[in-house]
């Protein structure tokens, strides 16, 4: 049952990763990484990490994705024609380089097998995962508050018309 | 055909691994900017499900609050970037990376 899962997911988010790079409209890209994040966010489930997963939805689907389509939105991006076909045989010899450095990697992660530990019921739930958040990493948990405040203020001084 | 039914968790490395191949082809290759700033936030979602794959294997939940953080700092960065595209796109009405070449001589 957990393979089922497992491999549709795997297999929806490995293809619409790959859709996402070879699109030519920017939209449609952005839809293929909402589902790529999606399909992510149900493996996080099957791997007992309950808040992240909601939190991926959140923050990544929910919040950075329609700030990506936002900013298409406004840029008004065309369709990339397909112009002169230069550089055809470097990206082709790239893609098959890539994919063989793909499976040697993939197959080199096969060599030990790792397995789950015995996890406790609540594992990866958000009191667990706040615990650790609130006394082990209180400092960068401040820290990501204040490069919060200043990524704000950066975006807006950087994005703003000149009055 | 062992690997097919019984999943452990090496099956989600590797899916890890080629997601991260997948975004680093993506950023090598496009020379739309939003696609590759798209690339590297899939990058970034590619190492998170490797650290939340550790966090299972030993049982302990501080991957997920590094996660959390990565997260984080992946929307702040992201906010940041997009701000500089818009710059970029009302001085040069582009969006190729290409064809941002000032500084070069």
């Amino acid at each position: 049952m957990e393979a089922i899962v497992f491999w549709g997911f795997s297999l929806m988010a490995l293809l619409s990763a790959i859709m996402m790079v070879f699109h030519k409209n920017p939209i449609h890209s952005a839809l293929s990484l909402i589902l790529t994040l999606f399909c992510t966010a149900c493996l996080f489930v099957l791997l007992n990490a309950g808040f992240i997963a909601v939190m991926q939805i959140l923050i990544y689907a929910g919040a950075i994705m329609v700030l990506f389509v936002f900013v298409i939105m406004m840029l008004n991006l065309q369709r990339e024609g397909l112009g002169i076909r230069r550089h055809r045989i470097k990206k082709a010899v790239g893609m098959i380089a890539c994919i063989l450095v793909g499976i040697r990697f993939a197959s080199v992660l096969f060599s030990q097998n790792i397995d789950k530990a015995n996890l406790p019921a609540d594992f990866g739930s958000i009191e667990n995962v706040g615990t650790i958040i609130f006394t082990n990493f209180f400092f960068p948990f401040e820290l990501i508050a204040i490069l919060l405040l200043s990524a704000v203020v950066g975006a807006v001084m950087v994005a703003k018309t000149k009055v | 055909m062992d690997w097919l039914y019984n999943i452990s968790l090496n099956h989600y490395l590797a899916l890890s691994a080629l997601l991260f191949i997948v975004g680093v082809l993506g950023v090598v290759m496009r020379k739309n900017g939003l696609i590759v700033f798209m690339c590297i936030e899939l990058m970034l979602n590619a190492v998170n499900l490797s650290f939340i794959v550790f966090a299972a294997r030993h049982g302990n939940e501080t991957g997920h609050a590094f996660v959390f953080f990565v997260m984080t700092v992946a929307a702040a960065e992201a906010a940041v970037g997009l701000a500089i595209f818009l710059a970029l796109f009302r001085n040069k009405e582009t969006v190729y990376i290409d064809e941002a070449n000032e500084l070069r001589h």
